[in-house]
């Protein structure tokens, strides 16, 4: 089947029902989606397809086919961050970092349908990724910069 | 200040030696007498150096040996290298140091059995010396117990101020220039006319001559690293989904794989049937490894996919099946026979039981999954001559003995490479993962195999934090604390890990009592009594260890008894406290929360949770609301004590995301057994803190003393006190089992 990842086509030989996060993981090579849970309890494979924050863990391969998928790595580089990113990087929000690519994909998706989240809004949006080392403050914050940044562009 | 001599004479020696292409500087193993010069019986490459700093014509490496799990260690090694050798940080590569046995981790020995952490008396100290002394002859290389900071403090610096001299030195060989007349900066000799020779150009001729060991640390004005916030070095990475974790690491003809062992933690495995697996697409093998099977394959999904089909015979449990046994052994153990350790007993408690109105109460605190979000992994090739073993891991030096007995190659040949860490809290402190990726790889060799755990192996497999329960009992005397007596009981997490690791520890295990025994309360009359229960399930180290149960313990118990006092929860525990530096943790707690008593009016409440762990006094104020539809916790302080900062950013946050991480576990996890099994085997049975419950947390890090201390774990065991203490003020209720959820609901 082909996949639009990061702007760029693959073509791969997988079964329907491999998860996304497994195809772009272990047969695409794209390491910034990671694996936490396997069943959306912890938002660490969030991507974006078609513009829209899923659980890659629980997207089959072949329903992304014809739709575009974005990566963490696809929504910015370390060199030309993405808002969201820039906000996380000024607040030094990672400790261990491992949760942070699913909440940068959450945060980047919310953001793109609600330009100016309310505390109650990011709750709803943002509880479904899980920070084992407790970075949610800064989480919250770095949130609050960036969607600042988006309105002013 | 000639403190830098003194250290660097008494604690070890660090020299240097040539390596291809130029200099490292490094500890030696062995301490050695001061008459015999430290280099004198070295032939040139002997390997009896252990790197801290490498400096070739490539570039200038910082080699850090304590693992990074998220909490920034090889930030903080790297700076305490770097203020001393007069480089900055974009001008260097860091390594994580490989297994070694001088990287041996002495403040671990800090933490000696029976000696306060404030008692510097004859008696603590030379117990902790002769703890360092077997932590050398081990060569413990163990990342834990917050010890990174405290363990770095004086030996990366010296190693740096040493590079450093001995660079001028080289400088003064080649230009005939006075050392006194020179200056460094930026990774550079400055000659007294302005001209900059890089460290990396006499690299060669630093390797030629003796290190310069008499060095002068900088005095606290000239520092431009330690105290001062820096953007953290991995924060690009972490930020764009670059950095690389075990779990993403990856060779070329490289195979996945992934294990089910028995659930029954601990217990055998009789067959296994493999036949429907194999046949399904891209799965290579199924292979036995100890107490359970593994599935090679050509993906990771796919190895999990063909593990579910798997079939295979399971024993019994080697501990109760049933969690209600659980509980019924830690009950059996408070006894005579129990009885563990007694490290304090002052006044004469039973007198003074016997002489009031007796509060009394019973505590419990469950077990808790470590479950960091990066699922453990080990990736291993197997090859005639040596084994490499990639893999994010604490205790290197383990991994390297138990993989060689396994391959059957000499340690030595045995190559351990840290990698970074998605987490660990003592997690990572076990290697069975490794150990299981061994025995697989050993079946394809030259094969590098990756072995990643599915969540719910991680979690069903995990040794968890320990079980333990308190009974208390405390009188009061003219509105003051007049008398506590604490019972712990828990089973030993010292016997369960070290018996992993084929080690026996003799006497009591201080763990069971650590956050508890070792308070810097003057109550009259005051015992702690530690109680040992049966071994159950198997128990490791969990963030903060026995002071994440006990921390709870502790100040909840005194909390009581203040309570019946009709005294200030803040006002008697400071009124009580004999350390100085404790002492103004909680009065600086009390003026940065605006503590004026523990109602803030109608359904809402604040309470205080004080605990010394690791040597630091960590003081937390929680406040909550008491909502229509739960417990809502709107505001925490935290402040501690390190005696010395070095990161700000880095604390602040191991400040914050500590005290978070010990109010999310008691609000929400924790772990049963059935029938022998762990019953919560991922998020959704094992709940954890989520956005929605974290409230903002304001910290605060004096420096008071002459200990530099880690803050790793101490802002844990006072999270969950605090916590219970302010349901109390805000409701009346008196939450005494984690977690509370079982009686609140949480908003």
């Amino acid at each position: 089947m082909r996949l639009t990842v990061d702007g760029t086509t693959h073509e791969v030989d997988v079964e329907d029902d491999m998860p996304l996060l497994w195809v772009l993981r272990d047969e695409i090579g794209i390491k910034g989606v990671k694996y936490g849970c396997g069943i959306a309890q912890c938002g660490a494979c969030t991507v974006h397809v078609d513009g829209v924050a899923v659980r890659s863990c629980q997207t089959w391969a072949i329903d992304a086919v014809g739709a575009e998928v974005t990566t963490i790595n696809g929504l910015g580089t370390p060199e030309a961050m993405h808002a969201v990113q820039a906000a996380w990087a000024e607040h030094q929000v990672a400790q261990c970092g491992y949760c942070q690519s699913g909440q940068i994909m959450q945060a980047a998706s919310m953001l793109a349908q609600i330009p100016n989240p309310t505390d109650e809004e990011i709750d709803a949006e943002m509880s479904g990724n899980l920070c084992r080392c407790g970075t949610y403050p800064q989480i919250r914050a770095a949130i609050v910069t960036a969607a600042a940044k988006l309105r002013e562009a | 200040m000639g403190r830098g001599k003194t250290i660097a004479r008494r604690a070890f020696l660090i020299g240097s030696a040539a390596v291809v292409g130029g200099v490292a500087f490094g500890a030696y193993l062995v301490k050695r007498p001061l008459e015999n010069p430290l280099l004198a019986d070295l032939a040139e490459g002997e390997a009896a150096l252990t790197e801290y700093v490498r400096i070739t014509a490539d570039g200038v490496t910082l080699i850090t040996p304590r693992a990074d799990k998220g909490q920034g260690a090889y930030q903080v090694q790297a700076m305490l290298i770097a203020e001393e050798l007069d480089i900055d940080l974009d001008q260097v590569t860091m390594e994580p140091g490989p297994p070694a046995a001088a990287y041996y981790n002495t403040a671990l020995s800090e933490e000696a059995p029976g000696f306060m952490p404030t008692d510097d008396g004859f008696g603590a100290n030379s117990m902790r010396s002769i703890m360092q002394a077997a932590m050398k002859v081990m060569g413990v290389q163990i990342t834990g117990g917050s010890t990174t900071t405290a363990d770095a403090w004086e030996k990366l610096r010296v190693a740096g101020a040493v590079a450093r001299e001995t660079l001028k030195a080289a400088a003064a060989r080649e230009t005939g220039v006075a050392v006194a007349q020179m200056t460094t900066a930026r990774g550079a000799v400055i000659l007294p006319d302005g001209t900059k020779i890089p460290y990396v150009d006499l690299a060669e001729t630093a390797a030629d001559i003796q290190p310069v060991e008499d060095v002068t640390l900088k005095d606290p004005s000239a520092w431009r690293y330690i105290g001062k916030p820096v953007q953290r070095f991995d924060i690009a990475a972490k930020s764009t989904g670059t950095q690389d974790y075990g779990i993403d690491f990856e060779l070329d003809g490289m195979l996945h794989a992934t294990v089910v062992t028995n659930p029954r933690k601990g217990g055998a495995c009789w067959w296994i049937n493999g036949d429907e697996a194999l046949a399904m697409r891209g799965v290579q093998a199924v292979v036995p490894v100890t107490g359970g099977f593994g599935v090679i394959a050509d993906n990771t999904w796919r190895a999990f996919q063909a593990a579910k089909v798997v079939t295979a015979g399971w024993s019994k449990a080697p501990y109760a099946a049933e969690q209600a046994d659980h509980w019924a052994a830690l009950e059996a153990a408070f006894s005579k026979d129990g009885q563990d350790s007694q490290y304090r007993d002052d006044g004469d408690i039973e007198a003074a039981l016997a002489a009031g109105d007796v509060v009394q109460a019973e505590y419990r605190a469950p077990y808790l999954a470590h479950a960091p979000l990066e699922p453990i992994n080990a990736t291993v090739r197997v090859a005639a001559d040596r084994v490499d073993v990639w893999t994010g891991t604490q205790v290197p030096r383990f991994v390297q003995a138990e993989v060689a007995k396994i391959t059957g190659h000499d340690a030595d040949n045995v190559h351990v490479h840290v990698l970074v860490m998605g987490g660990s809290f003592g997690h990572r402190l076990e290697l069975d993962v490794c150990k299981q990726a061994a025995e697989i790889a050993l079946t394809v060799p030259n094969t590098p195999i990756k072995l990643t755990y599915s969540r719910e192996e991680d979690m069903a497999q995990d040794y968890t934090r320990q079980i333990a329960m308190a009974r208390m009992r405390g009188t009061v005397k003219d509105g003051q604390v007049e008398s506590l007596d604490l019972g712990i009981a828990m089973p030993s997490v010292v016997a369960s890990q070290m018996g992993r690791l084929g080690l026996s520890v003799p006497g009591p295990d201080a763990q069971i009592v650590a956050g508890a025994w070792e308070q810097p309360f003057g109550i009259p009359n005051y015992r702690v009594t530690g109680y040992r229960a049966e071994e159950l399930a198997p128990i490791s180290s969990w963030r903060s260890v026995g002071a994440s149960t006990n921390g709870f313990f502790h100040d909840c118990a005194l909390d009581e008894v203040i309570h019946a006092a009709g005294a200030d929860p803040m006002a008697e525990r400071i009124r009580l406290m004999w350390d100085d530096a404790s002492r103004a943790v909680l009065e600086a707690v009390a003026e940065l929360s605006g503590w004026d008593g523990p109602s803030m009016g109608p359904d809402r409440g604040r309470g205080v949770g004080f605990c010394m762990s690791f040597g630091v006094p960590c003081a937390e104020v929680v406040e909550v609301t008491n909502t229509e539809a739960g417990i809502k916790i709107d505001k925490v302080y935290v402040v501690s004590n390190v005696g010395q900062v070095v990161d700000p950013e880095t604390l602040a946050r191991q400040m914050s995301g500590g005290a978070l991480w010990g109010l999310g576990h008691a609000i929400s996890s924790e772990i049963t057994h059935f029938d022998g099994m762990t019953e919560q085997v991922n998020f959704d049975g094992f709940e954890a803190m989520r956005l929605y419950q974290a409230p903002q947390v304001e910290t605060r890090a004096l420096e008071l003393g002459d200990h530099v201390r880690g803050m790793g774990e101490p802002a844990v065991p006072p999270a969950a006190a605090a916590l219970a203490n302010a349901i109390f003020a805000a409701t009346g209720t008196r939450l005494r089992e984690m977690p509370f959820r079982n009686h609140f609901k949480f908003v």
